[in-house]
């Protein structure tokens, strides 16, 4: 499909955007995840016109009812009278690259109201549940207008953790039958909930998971994560899970903690952007001179890797 | 990064038969593409509005239920009314041969019954792209 073209094209797509535009939404995420010459100026254009939105992470197992409860909650807020939008990630095949991404069967029926943005996203390679471009699809959805934006992982397992370092709230899915407390007790996914889900209560044995949970929550900067119990199936405890997220926002925007956070985030972004462009700088045929001479001095012992890497940084030029 | 191919595929209608669509869902994927598949029963609006908003360059509708002929024919109207005819709609299933000569007309690209070897589709699909 054809790209659009022309002089200034960005900007009109970002003007668009700002207007509430779908299809430019739409195309900005798709340029940013192909890494288009013109993602980078125009993320530069939207930028200034985020950091309005609630960005609320779901990470559990696979199976577990993640998109059945983004679903629910999808309903929760629009009734609420918020926008809502979703950026739902599911893995790439590390053979074909190609994906199958199937969580929007979940959530067909809100894909039309126009107050929500469904965006199915693949790994394309990224570890941690998440695409390279998950977060910048986040700031799309923001300069849409949207005022909550749900970012649903993979669900790989255990150490999908990179989500809470950028989501403001994160809600960890769990279900019943699904380890005893020992499980609870392993470091990884169950340290990262500010609010902690059992669902599939209609399968029973709920009342046990949230016990171990609850045995397992110790309390962080004036926030004790609730452990919420729902049933995405039968729609209950979504609103209570909702109230649990909407509380959530308000303890972090009332005290000091939100500059806290926004400052990490800030500075978790600028290292990731600047590892990038190294990394891209230095990739394949386009490394340069420079740097292959440092491999050879490597390979023959006469330079070890960190001086190398220093010697090179200083020379550096990115742009 | 390349720009990768991402390619809807949709059940438009009331039949509840998935397995040809969730095959070419897979010889998509196989073949190195980005396929959302959007589940049994959805209306042309829910069609034309995924499409929209997971920016894909090709639609796959599959229908065994005998309403192709209503439902292909309106997914390609909405999508023109949303100015997005570019995005290149094809569909398969139940299709009787007399029914495939107005379809094409109606700007349904192709038409693909059973028996379609899998790798005509999927290079169907990489031509639909460029």
């Amino acid at each position: 499909m054809s790209r659009p073209g022309g002089p200034g094209w960005q900007v009109k797509l970002v003007e668009q955007l700002l207007r509430g535009d779908k299809r430019a939404a739409a195309k900005l995420i798709s340029m940013i995840e192909d890494d288009d010459a013109g993602a980078s100026e125009a993320l530069a254009a939207i930028y200034p016109k985020t950091g309005k939105c609630h960005v609320v992470g779901f990470t559990g197992p696979p199976g577990v009812g993640k998109s059945s409860l983004i679903n629910r909650l999808v309903r929760e807020f629009r009734e609420r009278g918020k926008t809502v939008g979703v950026v739902a990630v599911d893995p790439s095949s590390p053979f074909t690259g190609g994906a199958v991404l199937g969580d929007r069967i979940r959530m067909a029926d809100t894909g039309v109201d126009p107050g929500v943005f469904i965006r199915s996203m693949a790994t394309r390679g990224h570890a941690g549940g998440l695409a390279l471009a998950t977060f910048d699809a986040v700031k799309v959805l923001d300069a849409l207008g949207m005022d909550l934006v749900f970012v649903e992982t993979v669900g790989a397992g255990q150490s999908e953790v990179e989500i809470a370092s950028r989501a403001h709230t994160t809600v960890v899915v769990q279900m019943p039958e699904s380890g005893d407390a020992v499980q609870a007790l392993k470091a990884g996914i169950l340290e990262i909930g500010d609010v902690y889900v059992v669902n599939k209560t209609d399968l029973g044995g709920a009342d046990v998971m949230a016990s171990n949970l609850k045995f397992m929550i110790e309390e962080k900067a004036g926030w004790r994560a609730p452990v919420v119990r729902t049933s995405a199936l039968e729609g209950r405890g979504v609103q209570e899970l909702a109230d649990a997220i909407a509380k959530h926002f308000v303890h972090l925007k009332s005290g000091a903690l939100w500059e806290q956070r926004e400052m990490h985030r800030a500075r978790k972004e600028l290292l990731e952007s600047m590892r990038r462009l190294l990394s891209e700088t230095y990739t394949g045929a386009s490394a340069g001179k420079e740097f292959e001479r440092e491999v050879r001095r490597i390979v023959a012992r006469k330079r070890d890797p960190r001086t190398a890497a220093r010697k090179l940084l200083v020379k550096l030029d990115v742009t | 990064m390349a720009k990768k191919i991402r390619v809807l595929i949709a059940k438009p209608g009331l039949d509840g038969h998935d397995r040809g669509a969730k095959i070419v869902a897979r010889a998509l994927r196989d073949a190195g593409m980005e396929v959302v598949y959007t589940g049994l029963r959805q209306s042309p609006e829910d069609i034309v509005e995924a499409a929209i908003q997971e920016d894909v360059d090709a639609i796959g509708l599959s229908c065994l239920s005998g309403a192709h002929m209503t439902l292909f024919p309106a997914v390609v109207r909405l999508l023109r009314r949303r100015r997005a005819s570019d995005i290149v709609v094809a569909g398969g299933g139940i299709i009787p041969d007399e029914d495939v000569p107005r379809l094409k007309k109606a700007g349904i690209k192709a038409v693909f019954g059973p028996g379609t070897p899998l790798s005509e589709i999927v290079a169907f699909f990489r031509d639909a792209a460029k």
